[in-house]
């Protein structure tokens, strides 16, 4: 690949041979076509960031199954369900039905990091099995580590049925309530 | 015979002169290392790397029968666990394989740290070992996710949940991770993608790097009390060293590390064959809440601290803890590249790593018993020793049901027996005065919920006289020191 020093190089002066086009242009075409390539792909991926959560209003039950004064457990299917989510679209909440339509439906995330709270009827406390949350009735925080009271879901009742806004998972970054 | 080795002998020069494999061996397994580090302590880096040989290879025949749906792999878990030939082995070799893993990487970390050999001019090596072990943690958390049971759901929730405090982003976060708004189908796959591609590969093309490092700036010598590093001078005396007493890895250095891969892999299969693969345990069903979430034990110094650390700090420490530690460890080449090596003249190394270990294996610890996590069942699982109910009068027996039936056993252990979150009451009656026992009822507090909504009157009075009782024998009830006629100080 020796250059013979008798012969000058083609390149003196600025003029562009062949070659150099060559090279510019392959570089050029390569950074057009990686981005073809990349930007879609990075597209793809960061789609799931972009996407806003879209809440839906689903559907709980009849009022009847939730009596007055007490707290119960209730399940719904998460509203963007894919066919291959198997059990885990099924997501649990608990109710509270203060009095006639006055509810107040907590989710099932603890405050702290998500484990799920547990009811218990006779000392009216939601506990957590994780590191030691407790809520009361209504959902205020009680002890451990939860820097606030429960999630709560908004709801609304019609025709006699309880409906809450839901399809995410509860966490400190979408919860203002 | 002769015809026929000279036959092999004929191929294999063919070979090599095509691939120029004998010159490749030289260079690389040949290359001289300084006799000092054929030394027990240099074997735990070969040891990391054959965990995750082991990890590759049983890795991917796993992924010949797993299949990642959030509706199937529940399933195809039992089905290797309990059906497949084998299943259950390699299952329990790649989950020991794992832990084996982060363990001997830790001791080789610890070993290199101590030796200082991240000092000049192994920063790189330094650098890309710290990338290898935030990789590899990587995959034990993918990992654990993979065993998609009820641990892994409740595992991504606890993963949204930190992911949820980073401030303005923390929403996108969480459905970058979960790979949109709730923990489903499309969780499963970007995380089983995660574990078999990316993290994988990632590791792979780091190993090469950290082991050309090893090739190009040579394995530290052993460390000599006495001998510092100097950036003018170490290269040079590095060489001397090479010249006097180098010998070439293969086959003079290697035999410790054979032999302790030989021990590794049969105390892998020990463990397979005795213990068992892990779980899966209950089916990843968000509506089973009867659950109790906790991490594999490498994760278990993580949730202890979730558990201990005061709210006010959580979000920055969780968050910004990693960062912190991550950049002080890349920085360490740089701020202590010279000087001493032995550890011998490092107290504060030795220091270091004994308050690490010590703070690691007792949050570790601690993670494992979770005192502060309430016993879920005490209230109507636990009895209430004998001794605190014979000879009491109705109110105070009254008072022992109440505690019962309003959860205190929960949290409550009476006589080391129920929840460990707040005091054992055994001795109770003796440390609070009737009067601190009625307001810390009704009022809480000190990480107790308050219970004055939730009790009569009548259920206060029948507790406090039931823990008024709770004394060791012949210990009198605590008395308020306030109050005149107290007992003179014994």
């Amino acid at each position: 690949m020796n250059e013979e020093p008798s012969k000058p190089c083609a390149c003196e002066g600025k003029k562009t041979t062949r070659r150099d086009f060559l090279l510019a242009a392959g570089f050029g075409l390569n950074v057009i076509a990686g981005a073809a390539i990349g930007i879609p792909l990075v597209g793809y991926v960061l789609s799931a960031f972009f996407k806003p959560s879209q809440l839906e209003w689903i559907k709980l039950g009849p009022v009847g199954n939730f009596p007055e004064g007490k707290t119960r457990f209730a399940t719904y299917e998460n509203p963007v369900r894919r066919e291959w989510d198997g059990e885990t679209a099924n997501i649990p909440c608990w109710v509270r039905r203060i009095k006639g339509d006055e509810f107040q439906v907590f989710a099932i995330n603890c405050t702290h990091l998500g484990c799920p709270v547990r009811w218990f009827e006779e000392s009216k406390l939601f506990m957590c099995p994780c590191h030691g949350g407790a809520f009361y009735e209504d959902g205020g925080h009680a002890a451990g580590p939860p820097p606030r009271g429960l999630y709560t879901y908004e709801f609304k009742v019609e025709n006699g049925v309880l409906f809450i806004k839901g399809g995410d998972l509860p966490n400190l970054s979408n919860q203002n309530i | 015979m002769n015809k026929l080795l000279n036959a092999a002998r004929g191929v294999f020069l063919w070979v090599d002169d095509r691939l120029h494999l004998v010159k490749l061996f030289e260079s690389t397994a040949g290359h001289h290392v300084p006799q000092s580090s054929g030394s027990w302590f240099y074997v735990l880096g070969s040891a990391t790397l054959l965990c995750f040989m082991i990890q590759l290879a049983t890795g991917i025949m796993l992924a010949m029968v797993y299949v990642p749906s959030a509706a199937e792999s529940y399933t195809t878990l039992q089905y290797l666990t309990y059906q497949q030939d084998l299943g259950w082995f390699l299952r329990a070799v790649h989950y020991w394989g794992s832990n084996f893993m982060v363990g001997i990487m830790l001791l080789h970390m610890t070993q290199v740290f101590l030796f200082g050999a991240y000092k000049y001019p192994r920063e790189i090596t330094w650098i890309t070992g710290l990338a290898l072990l935030g990789l590899t943690l990587g995959l034990a958390f993918t990992g654990q996710v993979m065993r998609f049971d009820e641990d892994a759901y409740w595992g991504l929730g606890i993963g949204a949940a930190i992911l949820g405090r980073v401030p303005f982003l923390g929403e996108q976060m969480v459905n970058m991770m979960l790979g949109g708004p709730i923990i489903a189908s499309e969780t499963l796959s970007r995380f089983f993608a995660l574990h078999v591609f990316v993290l994988p590969g990632g590791v792979l093309a780091l190993v090469s790097i950290h082991l050309r490092m090893v090739l190009t700036k040579g394995i530290s010598e052993y460390p000599q009390p006495g001998v510092l590093v100097r950036r003018e001078t170490y290269d040079k005396e590095y060489a001397a060293i090479l010249k006097k007493e180098g010998v070439p890895f293969f086959p003079k250095a290697i035999s410790k590390d054979l032999v302790a891969s030989a021990v590794v892999i049969f105390a892998i299969l020990a463990c397979a064959v005795i213990f068992g693969p892990k779980g899966p345990t209950g089916p990843p069903d968000p509506v089973q809440i009867d659950t109790l979430p906790r991490p594999d034990f490498y994760f278990l110094w993580i949730f202890a601290i979730a558990a201990l650390m005061p709210d006010w700090m959580e979000s920055v420490a969780l968050l910004g803890g990693p960062v912190l530690i991550g950049l002080l460890l890349i920085a360490l080449p740089f701020f202590n590249g010279t000087g001493e090596r032995s550890w011998r003249r490092r107290p504060v190394a030795v220091m270091t790593v004994i308050l690490v270990y010590v703070a690691l294996g007792l949050l570790t610890y601690l993670g494992h018993t979770s005192p502060w996590s309430p016993d879920m069942d005490a209230w109507k699982g636990d009895p209430t020793p004998e001794q605190f109910i014979r000879g009491r009068s109705p109110l105070e027996l009254q008072g022992s049901v109440v505690v019962q039936f309003m959860q205190c056993r929960n949290c409550h252990a009476i006589d080391g027996i129920g929840g460990h979150r707040g005091p054992d009451l055994a001795d109770v009656g003796a440390r609070l005065t009737k009067d601190q026992l009625i307001r810390q009822v009704i009022q809480g507090g000190g990480n107790m919920p308050a219970y004055g909504k939730n009790l009569s009157p009548d259920q206060v009075d029948a507790v406090v006289a039931f823990m008024v009782s709770l004394r060791p024998p012949g210990i009198p009830a605590a008395r308020d020191s306030s109050q005149p006629g107290r007992p003179p100080m014994e």
